[in-house]
Parts: C-alpha cells; structure tokens; sequence
C-alpha cells in the first residue's frame, strides 16, 4: 500500500512537467520537414490558447464554463434568452408547476418565472462584479502599497485589515447598509468592503514574494522606475492567485448580495433580484415550492461553476 | 509565556478597540443625517418637529456633542455593559441581547459541532475509501457546499423534513426538535470548509516519511490515518475553527429569519429594517468580541495541540 502511494507521487511528479514541455517540444518534433516556414513570435492569441488547451480537455470545466457564460449573457441581454415580459402578470396562470412553456413554473402573479430569473441575472450579477471590482481596487491597492512600502506604513494597514477580518462579513454589511440605506447600490457596496481585507492580504503576499525576485532586481538596475517595475514586472507576475481569489469571491459576492436581499435589504419586490425572488417565493413553499427552490438552485448552479473554475484554475497552475 | 500571553490579550483587545470603532464611526458618520434616521426608527417625523423640538431631540440621543465626544461617551459607556436604548423598542440594548443570547448561542454550538462531525468526517472517509469514482465525488462535495446559500439550504430542509415528511417542526424556537433543522442549515457551509482543508491536509501528509516508516513498522491503513495520518492534518483545522466563528454569526443572521428563531441574528436582521443604530452596533461590537475571544483561545490552545509551537521568547523582538 505505501508503495503504490509513493509511485503514484512520482506519477504525479514527472508528470506535470512532461505536460508543461509538450508545447515546446511539438514545434521542435516537423522541425526537418516544415523548415522552410519562417519562425514567427507568438502572439498573446496563440500563447493564450497554448495555455487553455489542458483546460479544454476537461468536461467538468467546459460544463461550469458554459454556465458561467450563460449567466454573463443573461446579465447583458435576458432578452435573447427568453420571450417573455419579467413584470406582465396573468391571475390565470398563477402558482402553475413547470412544464413546457413555463420552464420554471409561475409565480403568485403568473409571472414567468424563468423569464424573472434571467430578468433578475442582470441586477445581481452587477451588484456581485461591482462588489467584487470594488474589492479587487480597493484591496489591490493596499495590498501594493503595503507590500511595497513596508516598515510603518505596511504596519498600520495590516492592523487595520487585522480589525476589518474580526468583524463577520455580513454584519459588516448590516451596518453599511443601516448607515447608507437600502437597494442593490449599497448592498453591492457593502458586500465589496466586506471582501476587500482578503484581497489586501493576498496581494500583499505576492508582492512580497515577487519583489526580491530576480528579475525584478534587473528590471530596476536596467533603469526602470519603480512605478514603471510595479506595472510591468510586478503586478502581471503577482495576480494569478488575485485572480483565483477574485473567481472565488464573485461566487462568494452573489451568495452575499442574494442573502441581504433576501433579509430585505436589496431591490424593492418587484425587482427580479435572485435573493428577493427566493425571499417572496418563502410565502408559497407548501403550495408552490418551486417558487423559491428554482431561482435558488439556478444561483447553485452558477456559483457552484464559478468555484469549480476557480478550483481548476489553481490546480493547473500547481 | 507569560510575557506572550499578555501581549496577545492586549493585541486581542486592541483589535476589539479597533472594530467598535470602525462601527461606530459607520454608523454615526456615514449616513448623511444620523438625527433624521434615529428619529424616523423611533417613530417619528422629521419634519413635523419644529427646530425647538429638534434640538431637544439632538440633545436626547447624544448628536449635538462632537463626534469625538460623543465616540468617547459611547465606549466608556460600553465597557461597563451599557449599550443605550433601542429606539424602535425603547427598552435598554443589553436587556434584549441578554434575552435573546441564550438562543442564538444554543443554535451556533450545537451547528459548531455538527459542523466540526461533519466536516472531519467526510474528509476522513475521504481519506480511506480506495475507489476512485466515489473518492473525486466526495472531493468535489465540499465545493457544492459552500456554494449553496445559506437561506436557501434552510428552505429546501424546511420543504423535505418539515412539510414533505413531517419530522422536524418548519419554524419556532421551542424544544430539541425544532432545533434540529436551523442548526444543520448553520452547519453546512463550516463543514464544507473544513472538509476541504482536511481533505488536502491528508493529501499531504501521505507524502511524509513518518507515513511510509509507520506502514514500514506494520501498521495496517485505519491504524495509519488514524494516529498518524488525521493527527498531522487536522491541525489546520484549530486555525480555521476560530476564523469560522465569523462565519456563524452571520448565518445565523439569515438561519434565524428563515426559522423565525427568537435569537440575536432575528433581532440584527429587524434592527437593521428598522434602523435602528444602537442595536446594531452594540450586536456588531457582540460579535466581534465572540470573534476575537474564541480566536484568542485558539491560539492560546495551539501549542497544546502542537507542541512544536512554543512561544517561549526567544529574543527580545519576538514578543
């Protein structure tokens, strides 16, 4: 038994890098044959889907992909996606279980609940990429301004990230939005606040761990400012687990954003916002339970792909 | 020891310090009229006082100090255990939090425990089962957990248990069995944490040397990942059970409004409906005490759990 464990480490071992190697090697294999054609720099195109290839390979992957990305357009345009009017009731067709037409069944008015689904996508998926936009700058900076100036400066912002991480989250943005008031601008912001001490600490890490790089070091010897260093050494060699981390939170954002809307603190009801079609349905759920539970397995869904490509994103860069 | 504990306490209470005044400074700085906000939570209209009125208001709630003045007032007041009066319910702040901590605090141990069986559990399963199938489903199920909203969790539980079958009663805070719902609602998403973190813990230990010497000695696998294998990785798990607690509160903010459950959480989700500044902010300040203490002890605790870490002062700049 141990045995098998240690060759399967080494598996593991040479394997990556035999994978890594192989779009340097297949350029070098028709070397003899197709020499006549001209060696040509690659561009980002293609380096880009060099490096997206493995991913490609992976069903799970391409499956939370497509979810993803069918959210992202029912956020832009809803209208491609369904036929219908996310406000036009129809008493007559209240409270109707899914079938053909109503794929997610009717809601107490006889609103198409689908439609109001992908309606809603729009508004929480804004509120979620604004919180986390507001978290990736906020957090980014401080985090490059930490890790770059150190000594006292370094000193004070980590305690003031050390305070923001003792208060819960989603207290937090309980008092943000007693101070500031209700509707899906301030719940977008206080939950972006909420996430920003993670990003701060994440990226403050990657400086610090790029900065005595040497590469860096040339960079500055070769005459660069530190400004024109940190644009262009530092942060594109610094962002990969921002990113990872970033992938994470925008999951993390809609659960948050949805769940203030559902205590009521979100978009007034007719909104179609994911947490207060779920907070509405909540009155249905022994007549009608699909009021509540679709709309909430389609944020499931979503937010189940986003941690997946996140999860497969890190794992390929191991 | 002695040096490094009181340097924790004090860092502990510095950040306690920190937080309540974060709070404070949101709540009383932020919104662009704090009198109008307090005035309309207690029921009233800006607009029908006249200026009189009004400044007799300003003077009532403690607005016509300075800011400072009044931060100041409001901590010295705090340390001693007075959180002033809530406005929609005038009653004293702390009357209230100790009515409805006893609640909340059953609700977040017992979903504690849960989650702590649960999480180890899944990842030690994990751990032992060989067939590869079962093995990448069990590895990707903490994920699902996480991803799940609390509030919704707790309305699909509500539907199967409470109106499908008929087991558990769907809402109320009376008795055991009501209790049995909410509390593995709270649970889930710490469990799933925790199962994930364990789950790559063993994925490392099972690298080590110690592992192959205690195969080498003769030991069979449960006996392995058992003494050897749960007892390296599980260490993580001390730190992340004190970052957790932030996580218990505030799904104990929705468990409690989707089980109507008369506790802390129910009363933040209404004082915050209400505006209600002083609740807030004294339930705020609450948690963030829960927070800090519970971490203080973890790391107090540490060193008995991995005596490797020891915080003798070794040098003078290491307290």
């Amino acid at each position: 038994m141990p045995s098998s464990n240690a060759v399967h480490n080494l598996d593991r071992r040479f394997g990556s890098p035999s994978i890594q190697r192989l779009p340097a090697t297949t350029p070098s294999a028709p070397l003899p044959v197709e020499a006549t054609t001209p060696w040509r720099r690659r561009n980002r195109w293609s380096r880009l889907l060099s490096a997206s290839r493995p991913l490609l390979r992976r069903p799970g992957f391409m499956l939370a992909a497509l979810v993803v990305a069918f959210a992202l357009l029912a956020a832009l345009a809803p209208g491609v996606l369904s036929g219908f009017d996310p406000n036009a009731t129809a008493p007559l067709a209240k409270l109707t279980a899914p079938n053909a037409t109503h794929w997610f069944g009717t809601d107490e008015l006889g609103r198409d609940l689908y439609t109001r689904v992908i309606h809603g996508a729009s508004l929480s998926i804004q509120a979620a990429l604004l919180a986390v936009g507001l978290a990736l700058l906020g957090g980014l900076s401080l985090g490059v301004l930490s890790g770059f100036a150190g000594g006292r400066v370094d000193a004070l912002i980590m305690r003031v990230i050390d305070v923001l991480l003792a208060l819960p989250g989603l207290l937090l943005a309980l008092a943000i939005v007693t101070a500031i008031g209700f509707g899906t601008l301030p719940v977008a912001l206080a939950v972006g606040v909420g996430i920003i001490p993670g990003f701060a600490r994440t990226t403050r890490a990657e400086v610090l761990r790029v900065k005595t790089l040497p590469y860096v070091e040339a960079a500055r010897l070769g005459g660069a400012s530190w400004l024109q260093t940190l644009w262009r050494h530092i942060l594109p060699n610094a962002w990969g687990p921002v990113a990872v981390l970033a992938t994470l939170d925008f999951g993390a954002a809609i659960l948050a954003t949805a769940g203030l809307s559902f205590l009521g603190f979100g978009a007034a009801p007719p909104a179609p916002e994911w947490g207060t079609l779920i907070a509405t349905g909540r009155h249905f759920l022994i007549t009608a339970p699909w009021v509540a539970l679709l709309p909430g397995a389609f944020v499931v869904a979503v937010v189940f792909s986003l941690n997946h490509l996140a999860r497969t994103l890190e794992e390929i860069k191991r | 020891m002695n040096r490094y504990l009181l340097g924790r306490v004090g860092q502990a209470l510095l950040v306690l310090w920190g937080a309540y005044t974060i709070t404070y400074f949101i709540l009383y700085l932020l919104p662009g009229d704090t009198l109008s906000i307090m005035l309309s939570a207690s029921g009233l209209e800006v607009d029908a006082l006249s200026p009189a009125d009004l400044a007799k208001a300003r003077a009532y709630y403690g607005l016509d100090r300075g800011l400072f003045e009044q931060y100041g007032h409001l901590l010295w007041r705090a340390l001693h255990g007075d959180f002033g009066q809530s406005l929609s319910l005038n009653r004293p702040v702390t009357a209230l939090l100790a009515e409805r901590l006893p609640q909340t605090l059953t609700l977040a141990g017992s979903a504690i425990v849960l989650s702590l069986i649960g999480g180890i559990g899944l990842a030690y399963l994990t751990a032992y089962v060989r067939w590869q199938p079962l093995q990448s489903a069990m590895a990707r199920l903490p994920s699902l957990g996480f991803s799940v909203p609390v509030f919704w969790l707790g309305l699909l539980l509500i539907q199967v248990f409470a109106f499908g079958l008929g087991w558990f009663p769907a809402t109320g805070s009376q008795g055991l069995d009501s209790l049995v719902l909410p509390a593995i609602t709270l649970a889930i998403p710490s469990a799933a944490v925790y199962a994930q973190v364990l789950q790559r813990g063993f994925q490392h230990v099972w690298r080590e040397p110690y592992i192959t010497t205690a195969y080498a000695k003769g030991l069979s696998r449960a006996q392995v990942q058992y003494r050897h294998g749960l007892k390296n990785a599980a260490l993580p798990i001390l730190t992340l059970f004190g970052l957790q607690v932030g996580n218990t509160v505030s799904g104990a903010v929705l468990v409690e409004t989707i089980f109507s459950r008369n506790g802390v959480g129910r009363l933040a989700q209404e004082a915050v409906l209400r505006q209600d500044i002083p609740v807030v902010l004294a339930i705020v300040a609450i948690s963030a005490a829960a927070f800090v203490v519970v971490n203080l002890l973890v790391d107090l605790l540490y060193p008995m759990f991995d005596p490797r870490i020891t915080h003798a002062p070794r040098a003078p700049s290491a307290a």
